[in-house]
């Protein structure tokens, strides 16, 4: 069977799978940004009750693996009383790993903030709300989105692991072609190919659009 | 509702253990083929022929934007199909090597083009011969910022060894399951691999840092 035909018959199958890594990746995204965000900004907090549980939550779930959260929050959390539905483990997983991450580095933008805007909100009588939301925040986000960029394409890469608590993903449905029809190279090589066209054409553009955007904003162009 | 039982915990340790050896021997074989085939890699990326230049570097963003679970799978079951068989072990090695090998060109990426152009300038001008201008002058001050990149890939490496059990390398999630599945019991297997990966990740983590901060010193280089 030649490569076209390969595609004819199983293309809708593929798109189908990919759909659904994409509504991964979008739930995720925004269960890790909001995460990221909150977790990142009680780790600065000078409370100690604020900060510790954000830093017990980043070392807990960056220091074990997703694969293993996975599992855990698939297979063990029922045990505990808490069932939850396979695609809502999948991205939740995800999201929350992922959160993790992202919170160092809302952490780290936040510190790289000039200090002089600090003194200049506090000098101009700003509350601490206003000087957060409205002078340190927008210049964090600057700061943040490149390393952004490339936690959404670890993101992307991630949701494939939803394929083995059995989300039919793009990852799934490659396994399940490979399954019934032998062809590896052309079942596991489309979705390698749909995965690549996903991050190289989807999210990096979106970033770098993005990254225009919050610098006019900002008033750095 | 919480059922948690500790003379299991102590029955499965020893199976886990034995695993955790496995994972960290997985770890450190896929680390050596990154560190080699990085450094291949970083060099395709600096021929005199730009197509060659571009193409490797496509190359490298691709391995480095797919998911390592898929081409786990891909190098696992493409082999047969043209007749070569690899055991799980070498295709899982394999992979995690080229996946990695992809990161780590990027670091020393890092690293060379953080040494100041006057350094190879100088070294020409003194006619230092190429080994000699990389041996002596570019690599020590190429290596200082490279580490923590390095040492976090190794970390890394160790907390993506799970997805080897996907083909059915015997480490530890793997080990995991088939306590799980042997016994119908999931939390303590489960739970045990989370706090196995952290008495090992945490540490090894504050270790990159502390090695990372005394090469700097050492090197001269701020942070």
């Amino acid at each position: 069977m030649g490569y076209l035909e390969f595609l004819q018959s199983y293309g809708p199958q593929f798109v189908d799978g990919a759909a659904i890594t994409v509504a991964q990746m979008v739930l995720a995204t925004a269960l890790a940004i909001s995460i990221a965000l909150s977790a990142g900004m009680m780790l600065l907090s000078p409370n100690k009750f604020v900060s510790r549980p954000a830093r017990v939550y980043v070392e807990l779930l960056r220091g074990t693996s997703l694969l293993v959260q996975l599992y855990w929050i698939f297979f063990v959390l029922p045990l505990l009383g808490i069932t939850l539905d396979k695609f809502f483990a999948g991205f939740i997983a995800v999201g929350m790993n992922l959160g993790a991450y992202g919170a160092e580095v809302v952490r780290g933008a936040i510190l790289s903030v000039p200090k002089e805007q600090w003194e200049a909100a506090v000098a101009l009588n700003m509350s601490p709300r206003t000087r957060m939301a409205r002078i340190i925040l927008p210049q964090a986000f600057l700061i943040m989105l490149p390393p952004c960029g490339n936690l959404l394409i670890e993101l992307l890469k991630g949701t494939a692991l939803v394929a083995l608590i059995s989300v039919t993903d793009l990852m799934f449905v490659a396994k399940q072609i490979n399954g019934s029809t032998y062809l590896s190279a052309q079942a596991f090589g489309t979705a390698l190919i749909l995965y690549y066209i996903l991050a190289r054409f989807a999210i990096t553009p979106t970033m770098r659009y993005l990254e225009r955007v919050m610098a006019r904003r900002v008033g750095r162009i | 509702m919480f059922d948690w039982r500790w003379n299991f915990v102590l029955e499965i340790l020893p199976r886990l253990l034995l695993a955790t050896g496995y994972t960290l021997v997985a770890a450190g074989i896929g680390y050596l083929i990154a560190v080699f085939l990085g450094l291949i890699f970083l060099l395709a990326q600096r021929t005199p022929y730009w197509a060659v230049n571009k193409l490797v570097r496509e190359w490298v963003e691709f391995i480095r934007s797919t998911p390592l679970v898929l081409q786990i799978f891909f190098i696992f079951f493409v082999g047969p199909q043209f007749g070569i068989r690899l055991s799980p072990w070498t295709s899982g090695m394999i992979a995690i090597g080229l996946h990695y090998a992809s990161y780590l060109s990027e670091v020393y990426r890092g690293g060379l083009d953080s040494v100041p152009k006057g350094q190879w300038e100088a070294a020409l001008a003194l006619d230092l011969s190429i080994p000699r201008t990389y041996f002596r002058i570019i690599i020590p001050q190429a290596l200082p910022p490279s580490i923590a990149g390095m040492g976090n890939y190794l970390v890394g490496i160790f907390k993506d060894t799970p997805m080897l059990s996907v083909i059915g390398v015997t480490e530890l999630m793997h080990t995991a399951n088939a306590i799980g599945a042997e016994n119908y019991r999931f939390l303590e297997p489960y739970t045990m691999v989370g706090v196995i990966f952290l008495l090992i990740s945490l540490p090894a983590a504050a270790m990159v840092k502390v090695l990372d901060g005394r090469v700097r010193t050492k090197a001269g280089v701020q942070k």
